[in-house]
């Protein structure tokens, strides 16, 4: 072996590595980005859960209960509920994890002492939040009693549509998400870019072909491609977990699709970022990252700083998420979390917007 | 303006930054003509075919193509012409048949139509037993074979060539440019860039661009005619000292050692076989000159010369070609 060919391939690589300036950014951008999210925004411990209270007993202690929970600052109250009702809908639309149940007859349980004094009713198709209950019902009411004591009163933890707690039911729906996240995101960027790289589009634009015919047309394969996806994976988690889908199934695709728009928009939009193939599959990558750990997929966005959980609402990962679990897992319709089709609309709307303008920009 | 020319171009002009690819260039190209671009790598060629197709705007200048405005009409130009990158640019993993019926489909011509055309081609081609062979595995002649004729699918009027021949051998050059007349005398007007000497000698009409410029514009002949520089030959026992004792003589232009002769371009005016034959001989060089006839080369070297000093003689050569022309 000699040091100076050594020496030399070593310095070309560097030379080379210096040049490609995206490759430049990205040594220096991949581990920034990594060490902010998991140090700021990823936290397991969870915070302010969004939740709700249905007191029915309305005592003094009942209310110094509820109190003392908010105070934990695990939840953070955003209903006063008068009817259980009321629960269901609220639960089924996502905008709470948590409602603490206090029956009408709390003050004689907790004087018995024989059946559980409070009820916390969780959002199952959450693993985070299920965590989160736990931690709650580790909370002593003991000391709410004051001078009496020996009596012994637990809370109930009540899981909504997960009620054996199984991690693939969890899991399975927010994984058509990343499947499709990967796949649509890197696949069009790639499959754009190729054709600038090889040449072949230097002789297509000299033919009456559109650059909207030819993003459209190259982009519309993986539509298909994405749906069969997400047909793959409801159906094996269907036979070989047994994850239901409690929604229509109808939904599930809209929101699917509309996910795969956005993601494809993504796609297009970094295909006129990059310069080759491998550029591409860099900056897909680097979208990639945020969106499965600040989506919820794999840490609580209850538990991320502000900053975070607002860079997480661009994301589309965050609303397909949602999307998913609540149609598929609490039988929620798209009316319920229309908020979330709207989101990703715009999000596809802004990307398409901002590539139309370099698609057109990059074929002069 | 003529109104028969396929291509009228005034002051073309492209720059990238600071660099000038395109300086100023003037064209006219009549129609059913072999039009040849001949430059040396860098010349502007490449970019210069772009601004006509459309598919660049000029930073300056005039373009009219098949008496469509260009850039501004460049939509309606596609339709009706043909353009062959210098890069093989059909899918290297879609077979002959595939990338052909994907052109054909592009240009919007009609399924039945498509279908005898190509049929027409791939025999025309030589490429009818390569019908289900992926393009990426075909060697370099049938490759070129095969972007001919998905660039005249749609029968365009005017048919633009960048450097067609670089990858392939001597005899799929000569086929290429049998198909190439085949075309013209069917009424295609065609601009082909090269710069192979025996190719450009074939066109009917040249430009020689260097640096951007239009430096010598005309029928070759007439180019060759109009050569403002005397050709001889020198046969002598050491062309190599020869060389050396000529080199930075005043009025001598190029000097090029052809086996064991010497060709020398000189200016008439400076040197005759005489006085040459005495310069070699007081160097110690014994030698018989003879006059050469001038050929394109010779033009070519003149016109791209580097020095300023005979920049006069080089626009005399092409004020001199355009002159016999009209």
């Amino acid at each position: 072996m000699s040091l100076r060919r050594l020496f030399s391939i070593v310095l070309k690589e560097l030379r080379q590595l210096r040049r490609d300036r995206l490759t430049f950014a990205m040594i220096v951008g991949i581990p920034t980005m990594q060490l902010l999210l998991f140090g700021f925004a990823i936290n397991l411990d969870i915070r302010h859960l969004d939740a709700a209270v249905l007191d029915q007993a309305n005592t003094a202690r009942s209310r110094e209960l509820v109190a003392e929970l908010a105070a934990s600052q695990v939840i953070t109250l955003r209903h006063a509920l008068s009817a259980p009702q009321q629960l269901d809908d609220l639960m089924r639309e996502g905008r709470v994890g948590v409602v603490i149940v206090i029956p009408a007859d709390f003050e004689n349980r907790l004087e018995r002492g024989d059946r559980p004094a409070v009820q916390l009713v969780v959002d199952g198709s959450d693993q985070v939040v299920q965590q989160a209950a736990r931690q709650l019902a580790a909370y002593p009411l003991a000391r709410l009693r004051g001078s009496e004591t020996g009596l012994i009163a637990g809370m109930e933890v009540v899981n909504f549509y997960n009620p054996e707690r199984r991690a693939p039911v969890n899991t399975v729906p927010g994984l058509v998400g990343v499947i499709l996240t990967m796949t649509m995101v890197m696949f069009t960027a790639m499959a754009l870019v190729r054709e600038r790289e090889r040449g072949n589009l230097e002789m297509l634009i000299a033919t009456p072909v559109s650059p909207w015919e030819l993003t459209l047309g190259k982009v519309l394969p993986f539509v298909g491609i994405g749906l069969v996806q997400v047909t793959l994976v409801l159906a094996l988690g269907k036979l070989i977990f047994d994850v239901p889908v409690r929604g229509s199934l109808l939904e599930i695709y809209l929101a699917a699709l509309l996910f795969i728009i956005a993601s494809l928009a993504l796609g297009v939009f970094l295909s006129t970022l990059a310069r080759s193939q491998f550029q591409a599959m860099q900056l897909a990558f680097f979208t990639f990252l945020p969106q499965i750990l600040l989506s919820g997929f794999m840490f609580p966005y209850a538990g991320m700083p502000r900053a975070a959980q607002w860079l997480a609402e661009i994301l589309p990962m965050t609303h397909f998420l949602r999307l998913i679990r609540g149609i598929a897992l609490r039988g929620a319709t798209l009316a319920d979390l229309w908020i979330e089709m709207v989101a990703l609309a715009v999000f596809s709307a802004v990307m398409l917007g901002i590539a139309v303008t370099r698609v057109s920009k990059r074929l002069d | 303006m003529n109104a028969e020319a396929a291509i009228q171009a005034r002051g073309l002009t492209r720059r990238f930054g600071d660099l000038v690819a395109v300086d100023n260039v003037d064209l006219t190209v009549a129609r059913s003509q072999v039009y040849g671009f001949l430059g040396p790598n860098g010349s502007g060629k490449s970019t210069t075919i772009r601004m006509l197709c459309g598919l660049l705007s000029p930073s300056a200048g005039d373009i009219q193509v098949l008496g469509l405005q260009i850039p501004q009409q460049a939509e309606q130009l596609k339709r009706r012409i043909g353009y062959m990158t210098q890069k093989f640019s059909l899918y290297e993993d879609l077979t002959v048949l595939e990338n052909l019926e994907f052109l054909a489909a592009v240009q919007d011509i009609p399924r039945a139509q498509a279908r005898t055309r190509i049929d027409d081609l791939l025999t025309r081609y030589w490429l009818n037993d390569r019908r289900k062979q992926l393009a990426g595995t075909m060697s370099g002649g049938q490759k070129q074979r095969l972007a001919l004729a998905g660039a005249v699918l749609h029968q365009p009027e005017l048919l633009f060539l960048d450097e067609p021949t670089s990858a392939v051998d001597p005899q799929s050059r000569r086929e290429f440019w049998d198909s190439l007349f085949e075309l013209a005398d069917a009424g295609t007007t065609i601009l082909v860039s090269t710069h192979y000497m025996d190719e450009a000698e074939r066109c009917h009409r040249l430009a020689i661009l260097d640096q951007g410029r239009l430096v010598a514009d005309g029928a070759p002949r007439e180019l060759c005619a109009a050569l403002p520089y005397v050709v001889w030959l020198v046969d002598c026992a050491a062309p190599r000292r020869a060389q050396r004792a000529l080199q930075q003589q005043a009025g001598i232009v190029a000097l090029a050692q052809i086996g064991a002769e010497l060709r020398v371009l000189a200016a008439s005016t400076a040197w005759d076989s005489d006085s040459l034959a005495q310069h070699l001989r007081a160097a110690g060089v014994d030698a018989q000159v003879r006059r050469g006839e001038p050929n394109l080369e010779d033009v070519f070297v003149a016109a791209t010369r580097k020095p300023a000093s005979v920049a006069a003689g080089t626009s005399a050569t092409g004020a001199g070609a355009t002159g016999a022309a009209a």
